[in-house]
């Protein structure tokens, strides 16, 4: 199953390389991690996206806890959340698709932030089934390039899952 | 007033309580040891290898219970440091180990003799640090003491650049060090542990498997008691031997791979394992679905990553072994009262047959040197009393098999990591910690050649280490893995003649050689080795075609064990029982 890790690390030097080289010298998947800076400039949070069945899932949990720079860690399943990940996508359509590229972004509340004759550059902004979604309406239209930020994660107030 | 960079690492040493550390020179550390040349409090014992250092201060750390600390240079001398650093990870071994580095204006420049060592062993480090400003060496110094200390034990690295070294601060020593993402969890969830002890009286055939952990966190009393008011037999890992009495009547001796007949069978048979300080080790546990199958599991370990890891666990209990144990020992005393005696006869009686069925043995009757004979030899003319080290292959398993460890810390020997060449440097440690103690090193011819160079430390530190070089001119292990498994195809073990003459190499070096090639003349070269105060190497000339019994082939069940042929010819019929 797929899970979505909340880890807040003291923000020094080589902590980033502590995660990564935990998950690869462990053979632990990584879908995705994103890093930043908190409101605390000494704390960083990184969200990493992983799959594994709960006994693998668990290693991972309490694998991240032992590390020493390691603060806290939240397995974002287990809670009611929300989760955004951002891509770019740049397009480059026949003559005749344009027009539904933009309506396609459109409906998607995506923003066209950049432009040429022959590509449109979108920018979407949502849920891991909203960004697939995307990209499956935009693929026949020649997807050029594609990047995405990873998924970033944060606890909705006050509900826990039952 | 300011001091240098060199001067706070000294100051902080002391302050630390650090009065030996192993050690040796180079360009970047040439500040430090500029300053060691005056230096009364602290010894810096020069080794003839970096990897000897670590290994020396690893044996110097298991033997007393102290994070042992190393120094060396950059480049080279932080690289050679790695298998010290990575068995001392393995075993959970408190380390500090100082490495010099470029300056860092040039770090990351390819510089001469740079080495990324902070990259490089942090896959096998508790904990590295860089120290980039010397306003935060006091502070680092301290961490790294409290990191390797506390908690699950282990080493840390601190990467100290030559500019750091000569850069002046003032000296401020923190008294107490608080990390707020590094908070070990010490006291074991009550609740569980009252669960636990009325299990234990539940029980029917209850077992003990002691492993590290005990003699880490000194629990070895409190274990004895556990045992002894419960009546609960106790099997240790290789790790655990000498957290329980290996004389004790509860005692079944080492489980595992080349464990005993009766402890691996008492863990299959067994409804109940009580787990201390152990981690399941794939040694231990053999085939991970058969393992233990009729029993429940509680699991007491400082680091919760060892629970659930391998093994499913009925009862898990994070927290110092020590502070566990002391709560359910007085839960038990208080709460679980059981005529206890009566209630385990019938596993004791159990226990015994199988005892009986298959005793540790071997060929007593042979004329030919058996190495379990010399091992048990060490073991009667010590009394028990001395501190052993290991090397590693059949040497290390027969010392573990046929010398019993009554007391923590008086085995040392590279567990996880299976490190040759380890146990002539830890002895060398143990024995500077100790030098009234009578230090042995039981070695193979294989893996004493792995650090013999450390004889020059020995003997220009008049560190009178002992060493039995059981010598079958093989690396014998992997031999009789080539011998059971690959046909007697021995591809590269074998050492023949290109074994050197082990009593020349330590006249060589100044210390003193002695040979047995009869069986009448192991206990004479025992006897004068022990007598003497200079280090000595012993050569046993043994039976090459001997192998560790029992055995359980890798992958196999635990109960699934060879044993030697008790007829004639025993080194070709084996048999399997199951
Ligand atoms: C550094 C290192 N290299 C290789 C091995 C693999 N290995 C395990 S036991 C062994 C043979 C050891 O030979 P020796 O020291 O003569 O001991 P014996 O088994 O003959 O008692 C080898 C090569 C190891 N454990 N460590
Ligand atoms: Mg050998």
């Amino acid at each position: 199953m797929r899970h979505t890790i909340s880890v807040l690390v003291e923000n020094k030097f080589g902590v980033l390389s502590r995660i990564s080289g935990l998950f690869s010298g462990r053979g632990y998947n990584i879908e995705s991690l994103s890093v930043g800076e908190t409101i605390d400039p000494n704390v960083s949070v990184m969200t990493i996206v992983t799959t594994g069945d709960d006994w693998i899932v668990e290693q991972i949990t309490k694998q991240l806890n032992k590390l020493i720079d390691v603060i806290k860690v939240v397995d974002m399943t287990e809670l009611d959340h929300v989760e955004r990940e951002m891509v770019l996508i740049k397009v480059a359509p026949r003559q005749e698709d344009k027009a539904e590229v933009l309506r396609l972004a459109e409906i998607f509340r995506g923003r066209v932030v950049d432009s040429s004759p022959k590509t449109y550059t979108i920018e979407i902004t949502g849920d891991e089934k909203k960004i697939a979604a995307i990209v499956e309406l935009l693929r026949p239209m020649g997807i050029k390039e594609f990047v995405r930020t990873g998924k970033i994660a944060i606890a909705r107030e006050g509900i826990k899952k039952p | 007033m300011k001091i240098s960079g060199s001067e706070i690492l000294l100051e902080s040493l002391k302050r630390e309580g650090v009065r030996h550390m192993f050690g040796y020179p180079g360009g970047v550390v040439l500040n430090i040891f500029d300053l060691l040349h005056d230096e009364k409090e602290i010894q810096l014992i020069l080794t003839r290898h970096e990897q000897g250092a670590v290994h020396a201060a690893d044996g110097y750390a298991r033997a007393t219970g102290r994070a042992g600390v190393a120094l060396v240079t950059s480049g080279p001398g932080a690289t050679n440091t790695v298998t010290g650093i990575a068995t001392a990870a393995m075993d959970s071994i408190p380390l500090v180990v100082i490495s010099g580095q470029v300056p860092t204006m040039l770090i990351g420049n390819d510089a001469f003799q740079e080495a990324d060592i902070v990259g490089i062993t942090r896959p096998c480090t508790k904990y590295n640090f860089l120290v980039k400003d010397v306003n935060d060496l006091a502070r680092t110094i301290k961490e790294a003491f409290h990191i390797a200390n506390t908690g699950r034990p282990g080493p840390v690295l601190i990467d100290l650049p030559k500019d750091v070294t000569t850069s002046k601060a003032e000296f401020h020593w923190p008294e107490t060090v608080k990390i707020r993402s590094y908070n070990p969890t010490y006291e074991g969830n009550k609740y569980m542990i009252t669960q636990a002890a009325h299990m234990i009286a539940k029980a029917k055939k209850p077992l003990i498997i002691a492993g590290g952990g005990v003699i880490s966190s000194g629990a070895a009393k409190e274990l004895t008691e556990l045992a002894e008011i419960t009546q609960v037999p106790v099997t240790m890992t290789m790790m655990g031997l000498g957290g329980f009495p290996g004389t004790h009547k509860l005692s079944l001796g080492m489980l595992g791979m080349h464990g005993t007949y009766y402890a691996n069978r008492a863990v299959q048979d067994a409804d109940l394992l009580i787990a201390i300080g152990m981690r399941f080790d794939d040694r231990v546990t053999g085939k991970i679905d058969a393992f233990a199958p009729h029993a429940k599991i509680i699991h007491i370990d400082i680091d919760p990553t060892s629970i659930r890891k391998n093994v499913r666990v009925d009862i898990p209990i994070v927290g110092d072994v020590n502070r566990v144990l002391t709560v359910m020992n007085k839960v038990i005393r208080e709460e679980v009262k059981e005529p206890w005696e009566e209630v385990r006869k019938a596993w004791a009686k159990q226990i015994a047959v199988w005892k009986k069925e298959r005793p540790m043995t071997y060929d007593r009757e042979a004329d030919i040197i058996k190495p379990q004979y010399v091992v048990e030899k060490i073991f009667e003319l010590t009394k028990g009393d001395a501190i052993i080290a290991t090397e590693v292959g059949q040497n290390q398993m027969w010392a573990a098999q046929f010398y019993q460890y009554d007391k923590p810390r008086t085995w040392l020997s590279s567990g996880g990591l299976g490190t040759m060449g380890y146990g002539f440097p830890a002895a060398i440690g143990a024995q500077l910690a100790f030098p009234n103690k009578l230090v042995i090193d039981i070695a193979g011819d294989g893996s004493i050649q792995m650090n013999i160079q450390e004889l020059a430390t020995a003997v220009i530190n008049k560190l009178p280490v002992k060493v039995a070089i059981l010598n079958n001119r093989f690396l014998g292990m992997v031999r009789q893995w080539q011998e059971l498994f690959y046909q007697e195809r021995y591809s590269h073990t074998k050492l023949d003649e290109s074994v050197p003459d082990f009593v020349k190499i330590a006249e060589a070096y100044n210390a003193v050689g002695l040979r047995a090639t009869k069986k009448s003349e192991v206990v004479p070269v025992l006897k004068e080795a022990f007598s003497i105060k200079r280090p000595v190497f012993m050569d046993f000339i043994i039976d090459w075609q001997e192998k560790v019994y029992p055995m359980v082939p890798a992958g196999a069940a635990i109960d699934n064990m060879l044993f030697a042929e008790e007829k004639k010819k025993p080194e070709k019929k084996l048999r399997a029982v199951k």
